[in-house]
Order: structure tokens, then sequence, then C-alpha cells
């Protein structure tokens, strides 16, 4: 956290920056508005493109600041047509496009309204400085007509008048950037946010895709499961029953023979029990439901052979879909990070802001993991994708690579374990 | 001998139970969590066995229990029969110390002189690990390099003495003489650095905390 002092400092700063822009916005906005304009004479066909993407430039600039400065992260209208359509097609599809004509709007606007916001304090510094760090050197050469704010400046006393006044503005100016540095956030925000049902439309698309993904990985772990049981314990259970019946045929002629297949039996039954239990472990493990996440993981950090540090700060238990994709994910990272990192330790931390479930797994192996290309990290983004969950890998060449993932969830208020009672 | 039995699923209790009664012990048989705890401390049994997945929660309701009851008598033996063997459980049910547990896979009722071995080892304060959570702790130790002084025999009578059994056991397992035991464990102590005992069950512990290491 800045301190206070840095804080409006930097507020006047950015109050500058969006002045700019504002001068910016307008520069641009004329070339937008004769490209429309001109679009009956031709002269619309070879402006509109570029003022369109000068337009969007700018309202993107002012998303990313508004994003950065305020901490919530503003939406942006879909991109504009590409390059690839043809002149006369792409005018008419930026024509038709919604999110252009907003950004006209905007920058017709936003001047007028976010730029003389941003214009006062900026101008109280400036014409303050002039007052107080310029008027008592010129005053002299500027003659008897010479007047600061509304302060005739004409001899010493008035000129020392006349830069107290301006140390005044100055202070009212820094003071004043705050305060309006908000009053412009609110207002970018209005103008620049999408307007609802795009941002539906858009939400639509994603669950639809989410949804898509979930119905495909659903099915393919049933299938996985059927194969699994198929191969294994249901061909050793059948396998079984024939040692049996042989046994039972051999009991009265060769009771040793018979002996010895029943103890076959026994064996080829521990086996299947081994079977069901990887396969159980792979659907649900029992350690996931008797304990929550914080013990499961700290279960895998057990059974790997790297040194895992498993830090859980969670006051209760995330739904158990959640429990079970985050618990999954770390159970991949784990892997990778053994197999594919080189890495000798790894810490793994889980917390709950009240909002999201957040579990950073950081390894001290030699980098270079790339979610576009290895399929497990693209894998786990999927399914983390079905509860709008994200996850950011930072992994340079060299190391060490951390992996956050972020799932927004509620907490259910911690089991009381029944057996904490005594009676 | 007195056992509490805790097991939910008729058939597999009612099997329990005549095994155990077959084997000269007096059982006291109960299906639920709650009903666990009174009887571990009501009934003062000699050791308890427990199956971890009870009533009412169905999830680790019995392990639960037995930490529970091994809180306020500490050494009340007590194995613990499961489905899923977890290390995480292995080390809670070690967390005392003292041993007089045992962690096993419930396939292992159908060796029915081992099982009853295992209760009696249990009963008699000694500690008995599966062999599916020695495998696991020495394939990582393998890994970590931790135990790669060691040759393939000691390793294999290492495994065997981690799953708690006495010299005379790992003998007869591995078709060996018991002196001859005798001196692979003490190559073993030396090489990984453990203070031998005497004590079979320390002994078994200082192996188990050597591997988790």
């Amino acid at each position: 956290m800045r301190n206070p002092g840095t804080r409006t400092w930097l507020a006047l700063g950015r109050c500058h920056l969006l002045s700019w822009l504002a001068v910016a916005e307008t520069a641009v906005w004329s070339v937008a508005a004769l490209a429309v304009l001109g679009l009956p004479v031709g002269l619309g066909f070879v402006l509109l493109a570029p003022a369109a993407t000068g337009l969007r430039a700018l309202s993107n600039r002012s998303r990313r600041w508004l994003g950065t400065w305020s901490g919530r992260p503003v939406g942006g209208p879909d991109a504009l047509p590409a390059r690839t359509l043809g002149r006369s097609r792409r005018v008419f599809a930026i024509l038709s496009d919604e999110g252009f004509w907003r950004d006209l709007v905007w920058a017709t606007v936003d001047p007028v309204v976010g730029g003389l916001l941003v214009a006062v304090p900026v101008c109280l510094v400036w014409f303050g400085a002039f007052g107080a760090l310029v008027q008592p050197f010129v005053w002299q050469h500027l003659g008897p007509d010479n007047w600061y704010a509304f302060v005739p400046v004409g001899s010493t006393p008035t000129a020392l008048v006349a830069a107290a006044l301006g140390l005044v503005f100055v202070l009212v100016g820094v003071l004043l950037a705050p305060p309006i540095l908000r009053l412009h956030e609110r207002w970018s925000r209005l103008v620049l946010s999408p307007p609802r049902h795009a941002e539906l439309a858009r939400r639509v698309a994603r669950l639809t895709d989410t949804r898509a993904d979930a119905v495909d990985a659903q099915a393919a772990e049933l299938r996985r499961i059927e194969r699994d049981l198929h191969d294994g314990a249901q061909a050793r259970l059948v396998a079984m029953g024939m040692t049996l019946d042989n046994a039972t045929r051999l009991l009265d002629r060769d009771p040793e023979a018979a002996r010895q297949l029943l103890l076959d039996a026994r064996d080829t039954s521990t086996r299947a029990l081994d079977d069901l239990r990887d396969l159980v472990r792979g659907i649900h493990p029992p350690v996931l439901a008797d304990r929550g996440l914080g013990d499961a993981v700290r279960s895998l950090a057990l059974d790997s052979f790297l040194d895992v540090d498993v830090e859980v700060h969670l006051g209760g238990r995330p739904p158990t879909p959640v429990e079970s994709a985050a618990y999954f994910a770390i159970n991949e990272l784990l892997t990778n990070a053994a197999k594919h990192a080189g890495a000798r330790t790894v810490r793994v931390i889980l917390d709950h802001d009240g909002r999201t479930l957040r579990a950073t797994v950081s390894d001290d192996g030699h980098g270079g993991a790339d979610p576009a290309r290895g399929t497990g990290l693209r894998g786990i983004r999927r399914r983390l994708g079905t509860f709008d969950g994200t996850l950011a890998v930072h992994s340079p060449p060299g190391g060490p690579t951390t992996v956050t993932m972020e799932i927004p969830c509620a907490l259910s208020s911690p089991k009381t374990s029944s057996s904490s009672g005594t009676d | 001998m007195r056992v509490v039995l805790a097991e939910d699923l008729f058939l597999l209790r009612d099997g329990l139970n005549r095994t155990l009664r077959e084997h000269g012990f007096d059982v006291v048989a109960v299906d639920n969590g709650p009903a666990l705890l009174r009887a571990l401390l009501d009934e003062r049994p000699d050791v308890a066995v427990v199956d971890i997945r009870l009533p009412p929660t169905f999830t680790d309701e019995g392990l639960q229990a037995a930490l529970q009851a091994r809180r306020q008598r500490p050494g009340l033996p007590i194995l613990v029969l499961s489905q899923y063997v977890e290390q995480l459980y292995a080390n809670e049910l070690l967390a005392g110390g003292d041993g007089a547990v045992g962690y096993l896979l419930k396939d292992r009722v159908t060796n029915t002189e081992q099982f009853v071995d295992a209760v009696r080892r249990v009963a008699a304060g000694g500690t008995v690990m599966d062999p599916h959570v020695i495998v696991k702790l020495l394939s990582r130790s393998e890994a970590r390099g931790t135990i790669s002084s060691l040759t393939p025999r000691e390793r294999d009578v290492l495994e065997l003495m981690a799953e708690g059994r006495s010299n005379a056991a790992i003998a007869s397992t591995l078709h060996v003489s018991e002196s001859a035991v005798a001196k692979h464990t003490a190559s073993i102590f030396a090489k990984l650095r453990i203070a031998p005992s005497d004590d079979a069950n320390r002994r078994v512990l200082a192996v188990l905390a050597y591997l988790k290491r």
C-alpha cells in the first residue's frame, strides 16, 4: 500500500496523462467524423478503417488505465473487423459494428466531460506554479496591466500576494487530483463498459463452450471407467470364477491341486480389489471425501517423491466439484514438477479470500512451462473453466515456476467432527 | 482376550466376528462411530479392530474415534482396517510414538492366520503396517536416494521390518536363518545410522520414521 502523499502525486500525474488522452481523442475523433461524413464522396472508404483503429486504440488504452489504476478491470468490445476482409466490406463491417459507434460517442463526449474534469487540477497546478514561480520575476517587465487571477500585480507586495495565491492554487490542485480522478473513473466506467446485452452474449458464448467441454470431459471419464472396469476387475472376477470352478472339479480327485487353485483365486480377488481401489482413487479419492482439500493435498505431498510443503488457510470446505477439480489439478502440477521441471522442492498454498479459492503451486525446477504447448496445463485450464476458474502460469526459462489457480466459490462452514464431543 | 470390533457392513462384521471367536477372542461388535467410542472407553478391550469408514458420516469416523480413544487412554491397542491406505492416516496413528497400532487393508482379512497374527501383535503393543504403505514409503525413499546404500536383500529385510515383523517371521518369509536376518538388520541400522534397539516395537517405529523423511 502506498502512502497517501505518493497516492496524491500519482493521481496528479494520471490526471495529466488523461488530459493528453482527451486531446488525442479529439484529434482522432475529427478524423473519424470526417470519415463518416465523407462516406458519400468516397473519402470515408480511405479514412474510416484507420480512424476506427485509432479510436479503438485510445478507448482500449483508457480501459487498461482504468483497470490497472482501480484494480477492477473493464471489459472491452469485440475486436474490430479484420484487415483481411477487403476495403469496402471492411468499411461496412465497421459501420455495423456496435463497438465502433460506442467508441465514436465516447470520443465525442469524453473530451468535454472527462477531459474538462481532469483539466481542473492540471490547470490549477500549472497556473498556480506560474503565479508562484514566474510572476515574482517577470511582473516588472509586463507593464501596468499585469493581473494574476484577480490580483493586479504591480509592486513587490502584490507580487508576493500573487505568489501566495499561486501556492494556494497548487495546493488545491494537488489535493483535488485524487477525488477528481475517482470521479473520472466512475464516468469512464459508465461510458467504456460494454453494454449489458453484449456482456450477456459473451457470457452465453463462454458458458456454451465450457458446458461442451464439461460434457466431453465427463463422457471421456465415463468411457475410461467403463474400460478400466472391463479390462480390470471384471476380467479378474471372470478368471476367479473359472479358477473356482476348476478347483471344485479337482476337489475329490486332486485336493492338493484344488488347494493351489483356491489360493490362486484368493490372489486374484486381491488384485481385483487393487484395480477397483485405483479406479476409485481416480474418480474421487477417499481422503478428499473424508477430510476435504487441505488434508487431501497433504496426502498428495506425502506420496510425492519431492519435498512438498503445504500451507492451508481455508475456513471451510469448497463445494465438492470444486474440491475435486482443484485436487486433480494440484496432483497434475506436482507430477509435472517432478517429471518435467526437475524440481526438488514444491510449495503449495491454499487460501480463500471470501470469494475465490486460490491454489498456488511453485517449484524450484528449471521452468519453461508453456500452457499453450503442454496438453496437461491446457487440460487443467479447460477443467477449471467449467467453474469460471482461471490458471496463470509464470515459468521463465531457468525457473522457478509458479502456477496460480483461482476458482470463484463459497466455502461451507467447517464440518464439526462427530467424534470431537464426548459423552 | 477381549476385542472391540467396529464394522458397519453386516457380512464383514459377521465374518470377522466368527473368525475372531474361532481364535479364542471375546468379541464386542459395534456398527457406528459413537457406539465405537463408547465401547472403546467402557469395555476396556485388550485390542480393537476398527473399520475407518463408519456411520453416521461415512467418512473417517472410525479413525477419529480410535484417535480420540487413544488420547484418553494412551497406548490402547487399535488395529485399523480400510479399503484404502493413506500415508496421512498412518502418520496420524503413529503420531503418539508408542506403538500398539495397526493399519491394514481390508483385503488382508482374507488371509486368516496373518490377520489374527496381526491382531495379536497389536494387542501385545506391536506396530503393524500394511505392505501397501511400506511399498509406497520405500519407493519414495528410493527415488529420493535415502536407501541407495542397501543391498537388494537388505532392502527386502527393511521392507518386512517396516511392516512390523519379527526376525523369526522375516526369516521364514525370506527362507533364511534368523541369524542371517540379524546380520542384515545390524548392517541396515549401521548404513542408515539408525540407533539399534532390542525392543521390537521401537525398532519398527525407528525404521518408519527414517522412511518418512
